[in-house]
């Protein structure tokens, strides 16, 4: 495969991992804190650009230790492990960099930044990426496609949850049951985005 | 087999690469440069390596900011004002800090990290608070499970408090206990000879501190304190007193009643004492010795249920009981209690039924 070919394969998946793909509401994965962390858009925001920055870089890393390690020592059973501890050093490493330069994001970030390190669809990424058998330059599109599905997803959530503030949600269903149930019609409306690429 | 230990090693070559990375990152990247934090208004400047928590640099500076928790945000305790520098309250400190709290920059200095220069404010008498080594000079049986811990002080060899107040005693890890912890206890001595400081202790079943007090704590052994803190102390103001205390709620008074002694003081104070029998009673000869001594004052032991084999010809029952007894109107009185939160509560309800001003109320409470 060319370096071109790459590229357009890059771009389609990472479009794919937006829309068709989208790890949230097509694959159901990081539900936890999209019930829990999309009361807000300003929060929703913070995680969701924490989730885009952390997944992007994860799944490239997990890449590289996958096929230059695991592979090459025929231990590729040991993914999990060895993908889940990456993780955890990587947002370790870069909740030091924010605290100590940005003292503001961090306050911003707060808690979520810790929270990521056991977000299923970080890893689910990183697992998704073995699975589908993606080349280095597209698994950095399909990580960064990933990330920004999820963005897109909450923060559509924390839009529609701020309005509901204002609407008579019927008791039994306040909180996340009304929110399960958007979480399915949103799951539903990027169906519809199946057809885009064929 | 040589996958095996091959994976593992793989693994563990892979993990501890990262953590060797991130220590490297700490210190290349944790570096908040010095940083100057000015106290009351430059009353003391300190400046420090940024990167720790407020408390701990505080506490390296020997400055002692009450704390039972060792910084983990669980106590409550070590408040102190930040009038700069302090960044936005954390999600950790809002349970102990309530509106008003907030509105006046106070935070858990545990919680607030040094990252830039601070202006901070803390209560004048903790400027004052010092760490102390003395040496357990005796360990005197007072009930069967009260002890009396007579510490000599070495370094700085005097102390200066007011009568009532307590120190905090540091206990070392031991077998059984594998960290530092600080206790409170008040000080029981005379504080005429500010070389020394007694301390009454119960004993806490599996307690911490009392634990290694009652089966580590030997005579002639190093031990360090740091204080004196507390607001408890008696009033200027001449009008009868009312002590309450039980068990071990009576170390604060023999202090306020040797300064009373001290003083000439005149004015009356009758002292209800409690216990659950007879064999919870301490100190009852040295009560008599300030009924000889002192102008007004009367010692009133009360005893719940006396053992079987135990006599006893005085009050009985619980001392809150002995206190609705023993007066009808209490207007003009000021009251004092040390003891369990329990007791403290009851007597506060008894005597607010008796008509006391609660502003008249002062007490010490040991959970």
């Amino acid at each position: 495969m060319s370096l071109s070919q790459e590229l357009q394969t890059a771009l389609v998946v990472c479009f794919s991992a937006v829309f068709t793909q989208n790890i949230l509401l097509t694959l159901f994965l990081g539900m936890c804190p999209f019930t829990s962390v999309s009361r807000e858009v300003r929060t929703a925001l913070g995680l969701g650009g924490a989730v885009v920055f952390v997944m992007t870089c994860t799944v490239v890393l997990n890449w590289m230790a996958y096929h230059w390690l695991l592979v090459k020592l025929d231990l590729e059973f040991f993914r999990f492990v060895l993908f889940i501890v990456i993780i955890a050093a990587f947002v370790q490493f870069v909740e030091m960099v924010i605290d100590r330069y940005s003292p503001r994001l961090y306050q911003n970030l707060g808690i979520f930044l810790p929270l990521i390190t056991v977000n299923c669809a970080i890893l689910g990424a990183s697992l998704f990426m073995v699975i589908r058998d993606y080349t280095l330059l597209v698994s950095l599109g399909w990580g960064f496609g990933a990330g920004v599905g999820w963005l897109l997803a909450i923060l559509a959530m924390a839009g529609i949850r701020q309005r509901l503030d204002e609407s008579r949600v019927p008791v039994g269903l306040r909180g996340p049951g009304i929110t399960l149930i958007i979480a399915g019609l949103m799951a539903l409306a990027f169906i519809g985005f199946s057809g885009v690429l064929g | 087999m040589a996958q095996a230990v091959l994976a593992v090693l793989a693994i563990s070559g892979v993990a501890a690469m990262l953590a060797l990375i991130l220590v490297v990152a700490e210190r290349f990247i944790a570096r908040y440069g010095s940083c100057t934090i000015d106290i009351n208004q430059g009353t003391r400047q300190i400046t420090i390596e940024g990167g720790k928590s407020l408390l701990n640099v505080l506490t390296e500076e020997k400055l002692f900011i009450p704390s039972a928790c060792g910084g983990r945000g669980t106590c409550g305790y070590c408040k102190v004002t930040i009038r700069e520098g302090g960044g936005p309250i954390l999600p950790t400190e809002t349970p102990f800090l309530t509106a008003d709290e907030q509105e006046q920059g106070l935070r858990l200095s545990c919680q607030v990290k040094v990252r830039n220069d601070l202006v901070i404010k803390i209560p004048e008498e903790l400027l004052s608070v010092r760490e102390y080594t003395a040496v357990c000079e005796k360990i005197e049986d007072l009930t069967y499970d009260m002890k009396r811990f007579i510490l000599r002080l070495q370094e700085p060899d005097r102390i200066d408090y007011v009568p009532g107040q307590y120190v905090q005693l540091l206990c070392p890890p031991y077998p059984g206990s594998d960290e530092e912890v600080y206790r409170a206890y008040s000080i029981a001595s005379d504080p005429a000879e500010t070389g020394r400081v007694d301390l009454i202790i119960r004993r806490v079943p599996n307690g911490i501190c009392t634990t290694w007090c009652f089966e580590h704590l030997q005579e002639g052994q190093t031990v360090r304190i740091n204080g004196p803190y507390g607001e408890f102390r008696l009033s200027d103001n001449p009008a009868p007193a009312l002590f309450i205390a039980g068990g071990s709620g009576m170390a604060p008074f023999v202090s306020i009643l040797h300064q009373m002694e001290h003083a000439h003081d005149t004015r009356s104070v009758r002292y209800f004492y409690g216990g659950n029998q007879v064999r919870d009673l301490c100190l009852l000869d040295e009560m008599k010795r300030f009924e000889e001594h002192l102008e007004d004052f009367t010692f009133v032991p009360v005893v719940a249920e006396p053992g079987p084999e135990e006599s006893w010809d005085g009050r009985r029952g619980l001392v809150t009981e002995a206190v609705s007894e023993e007066f009808d109107n209490l207007a003009d009185y000021e009251a004092y209690l040390c003891g369990s939160p329990g007791m403290i509560d009851a007597a506060i309800k008894v005597l607010k039924s008796l008509g006391i001003d609660k502003a008249r109320v002062y007490y010490d409470k040991f959970a």
